[in-house]
């Protein structure tokens, strides 16, 4: 870490850097900052090739962007803040699309939310919200009055066009209009009301016969504003937005939340919350991927799997009921530990679950896995190499089954996955039988997991004592956690007030949805199903 | 074993004592089209309570367990359902093929079921060409289809019915060629002649090894055929929604249904007749006791039996695979499928000519 600030130092004397040594924050003016984004992606020493997140900021008296930038291999993560520039009426910042694809798509949800215009941007529209909606929504001076955004009985409008901004000889920015699809296309809307597209999801195809040419994902269906919302509520109240975002990696989420709002505050958790927090995350992890199988066999025609393996599903939800009282939004996580003691029948429970997955995972293989028609479906469908796992950014599983290592709970470990044994499941194919198989896999491991922890659940409080109004102190901080659909990423910023500044979320799934047009090009219709589906993302975590 | 035709003779003679000649035809046409669609219909109910129960048996579930006795009333209840359900009308489509399409389907699916060998000399119509009568009729279906997908003016129905004509077609040959061979076996195209023929043995026992192929071909192409998973890409619900059906509401959405159901049945009892006997009881060479006590069982249970065991395998493919993708299926048809149809075929006129049947 400290050769790269060295580097950045050299090569970029107008850098300055904020916050504490072992994580600095890197700032830098528009001016120079692709320049710095070229060195960063392509300087071997440095080879930042993932790019985690862009959190849009509003200042209140300027505006800017932080890049948090990964390297695949050593695990350096490194912040990056840009100011833009221009007048707060078209704040602009150079784009990064060239060098990770992944950014349309960051850039597109921050010039919705902020304004702020990326010049080269090939896809300069807004992500989430309606063409005609007024005003960018986390602006700190945005007016939420409903008579400027009225709700609309009509039918949503939309454009064939996109725009690109570029800057000009004298240095002005235009604005050029670009056709999303060709004239001629014959373009299939697939969604928002879609059996495939699990949940509100949109396709724009263009088909040539059975044969993709191309995707126009449209998002936002379920956009609730859940980074506006938390920004008005405590820190405690932020928590059980997280069970509703990804809904399946609920206990995962509030886990994530819990832990930076902890080491925001500088609280210490017992070893007992530690081990049933990450007992539930691995419980939920194997109900997820329990889910995925089923839903994933019905996508393909394969009706009867879903039974199967809801047969597990269901008795993991049984035993989160016991202990949570909930089986869908748990709400169980709280800051200092979690909610409520273990049910008295846990480790029963768990134990007795312990003993039927591996005769289940034996039945799925049979059913499904060896199946002519399921190998020909999946084998070679959807390959996604690990260059572009990595520049899509697309984690968790569906990264791990093109090769990148880059389960978090490995490569970044928090709570007490460092102590565990457990193996990180990586594939080589990147094609949809290896995504099936990966996650598959992961529910052996987490069942591995659950084995070494059920027996040793330490006695103590569940809970720590922390003051009801709680208040952090001023500065930013920035973690990755792994949900059960991959790398889930939160930016917290706070001004020592009792509610946060800003919380951004990175979710998993975001970039699984954006690389879908990547990989589904020249494949068949029935293979977007396919491929959406092994991609397994879940919309509410995509929409926020 | 028990002659039903003594019922039909009798009605025939009875209505002739009453009426001039053409206006017995007449009545008796009345009386067989009431017959059918009594049948008809029951059957459809019988079909979508037994898949939704096999299913659920498959899915580790109870299925329609609610209304009346285990849930018998429910089809009953969901057929009215469907009746007084309203039609929705809707613009930009073609009205009168829109509206046409259905009833080909349906028609389809009716004339076929006047050749099947329900019973015993319970026949409708006795052709010397049935079986080619079968097959011409069955494919007016995929016309139905294709005018329901054309019509609708809607991109999931018209690529749902670009995948079934596709589908039906190229599956058509494969039915066409089984039969083929199975007429060859028979060395007559008339229904009875192929139920009469099976009088000591069962032709798939009969005509042993290409018989077995060609049964295993009819059952995949008949499942193609009847547009049923795994070959369920025309109403691929995960892809296009409902396929070519997608605008379809009430009564006419009904009819789609049930002819799926009916033709499920129609397939199944093409099979029963080519290589099942027809209604002809199971007769073992030699064992003339048990011969005759099979014979007390009546031929109807006989036929419609075969009918549900051998519908019984396809529903279980439905529940058990995955879909296919269209490129996969049209090659399994070009690739697989066909050449094998056609060498059997020629094997089995070997088999024939040199007489190594049973």
């Amino acid at each position: 870490m400290a050769n790269i600030t060295k580097k950045i130092r050299t090569l970029f004397p107008q850098a300055t850097f904020e916050g504490d040594e072992n994580k600095p924050l890197v700032v830098i003016p528009n001016a120079q900052w692709h320049e710095l984004a070229k060195a960063l992606r392509n300087d071997p020493e440095m080879a930042m090739d993932y790019l985690v997140t862009i959190v849009g900021m509003d200042w209140t008296e300027n505006l800017g962007c932080i890049y948090y930038l990964m390297n695949s291999v050593t695990d350096e993560v490194v912040g990056v803040k840009v100011l833009a520039e221009g007048t707060r009426q078209q704040p602009v910042i150079d784009s990064v699309a060239d060098l990770w694809p992944v950014a349309v798509t960051y850039e597109r949800e921050v010039y919705d939310f902020f304004g702020i215009i990326f010049l080269n941007n090939p896809d300069m529209r807004r992500l989430f919200l309606n063409i005609d909606w007024v005003g960018y929504p986390l602006r700190k001076d945005y007016d939420a009055n409903p008579a400027i955004n009225p709700v609309s009985t009509e039918s949503e409008r939309q454009t064939d066009f996109t725009d690109v901004y570029t800057r000009n000889e004298k240095g002005e920015v235009v604005k050029n209009e670009v056709r999303v699809f060709q004239k001629d296309d014959f373009v299939v809307n697939i969604g928002p009301q879609h059996p495939a597209t699990h949940g509100v999801l949109r396709f724009r195809t263009a088909v040539d016969g059975e044969t993709i040419k191309k995707i126009d994902v449209y998002m936002g269906y379920i956009h609730r504003g859940v980074e506006k919302l938390c920004e008005d509520l405590m820190y405690p109240q932020t928590l059980h937005y997280m069970d509703r975002l990804d809904y399946f990696s609920a206990h995962n989420y509030h886990h994530a939340l819990c832990m930076i709002i902890e080491k925001a505050a500088g609280i210490e958790i017992s070893r007992r919350a530690q081990v049933i927090r990450v007992m539930m995350d691995e419980l939920s992890r194997i109900a997820s991927h329990c889910l995925f199988i089923g839903t994933y066999c019905m996508d393909l025609g394969a009706t009867t799997m879903l039974f199967y393996t809801l047969r597990v599903r269901e008795q993991i939800l049984d035993i989160m009921e016991k202990t949570c009282g909930a089986r869908m939004t748990f709400n169980y996580d709280c800051i200092g530990g979690v909610m409520q003691d273990l049910a008295p029948d846990f480790v029963a429970d768990v134990k007795a679950l312990l003993e039927v997955l591996p005769k289940n995972i034996k039945e799925y293989n049979e059913v499904f896995t060896g199946n002519v028609i399921a190998k020909n479906r999946m084998e070679g469908v959807g390959v996604l190499s690990k260059e572009d796992a990595i520049a899509y950014g697309v984690t968790g599983p569906s990264g791990r089954a093109s090769g990148w290592a880059c389960d978090m709970r490995k490569h970044m470990p928090y709570s007490i996955y460092s102590e565990l044994d457990f193996e990180e499941v990586l594939a080589t194919e990147g094609d949809s039988m290896a995504r099936f198989k990966c996650r598959l896999r992961e529910i052996e491991e987490s069942a591995k997991i659950l084995a070494q922890l059920v027996d040793n659940i330490p006695d103590g409080e569940y809970c720590v004592k922390v003051p009801k109004m709680l208040k952090l102190p001023a500065g930013s901080w920035f973690q990755i956690t792994e949900g059960c659909r991959g790398a889930f990423g939160l930016y917290l910023e706070s001004d020592g007030s009792p509610k946060p500044f800003r919380l951004k979320i990175a979710p998993p799934c975001l970039p699984q949805a954006a690389a879908v047009d990547h990989i589904t090009r020249g494949q068949k219709i029935a293979d977007l199903i396919t491929i959406g589906g092994s991609l397994d993302y879940i919309v509410p975590d995509i929409d926020r | 074993m028990q002659d039903l035709s003594f019922i039909t003779e009798w009605i025939d003679s009875s209505l002739r004592a009453l009426m001039p000649g053409w206006l017995t035809v007449t009545v008796e046409c009345l009386l067989i089209g009431v017959g059918l669609l009594l049948v008809y219909a029951l059957l459809a109910l019988f079909y979508i309570y037994y898949e939704r129960k096999v299913c659920a048996a498959f899915q580790c579930r109870l299925g329609p367990n609610r209304v009346g006795p285990w849930g018998l009333l429910q089809s009953f209840a969901d057929m009215f359902k469907m009746l007084i359900k309203e039609i929705i009308h809707l613009n930009h489509i073609d009205r009168f093929l829109f509206a046409l399409a259905p009833y080909l389907v349906i028609i389809a699916s009716m004339l076929a079921f006047a050749v099947l060998p329900w019973g015993n000399g319970i026949q409708i119509i006795n052709f010397n060409i049935g079986i080619f009568f079968l097959i011409a009729v069955s494919s007016i279906g995929v016309l139905g289809i294709l005018l329901a997908g054309w019509s609708s003016n809607n991109k999931y129905t018209l690529i749902g019915s670009l995948r079934s004509g596709a589908q039906m077609v190229s599956y058509e040959l494969s039915i066409g060629l089984s039969v083929i061979t199975m007429v060859c076996l028979a060395g007559t195209m008339s229904v009875e002649g192929i139920v009469a023929e099976q009088q000591d043995l069962w032709f798939i026992f009969k005509g042993h090894i290409p018989a077995i192929i060609a049964f295993v071909i009819y059952m995949i192409a008949g499942t193609a055929e009847t547009n049923r998973g795994p070959f369920d890409l025309p109403e691929a619900e995960s892809e296009l929604t409902a396929g070519y059906h997608t605008e379809y509401s009430g009564m006419h959405f009904g009819f789609f249904y049930l002819a799926e159901y009916l033709n499920l049945f129609i397939v199944s009892g093409v099979a029963a007749l080519l290589f099942f006997g027809g209604w002809m009881p199971l007769h073992i060479p030699g064992w003339e006791a048990f011969n005759y006590i099979m014979d007390y069982i009546p031929s109807v249970v006989w036929f419609v039996g075969k009918a549900i065991v051998l519908s019984f395998i396809i529903i279980w493919f439905k529940w058990t695979f995955p879909r296919l993708r269209i490129d996969q299926l049209l090659a399994l048809e070009w690739k697989y499928l066909l050449p094998i149809n056609l060498v059997n075929l020629v094997l089995m006129v070997l088999i024939i000519v040199f007489n190594w049947h049973f």
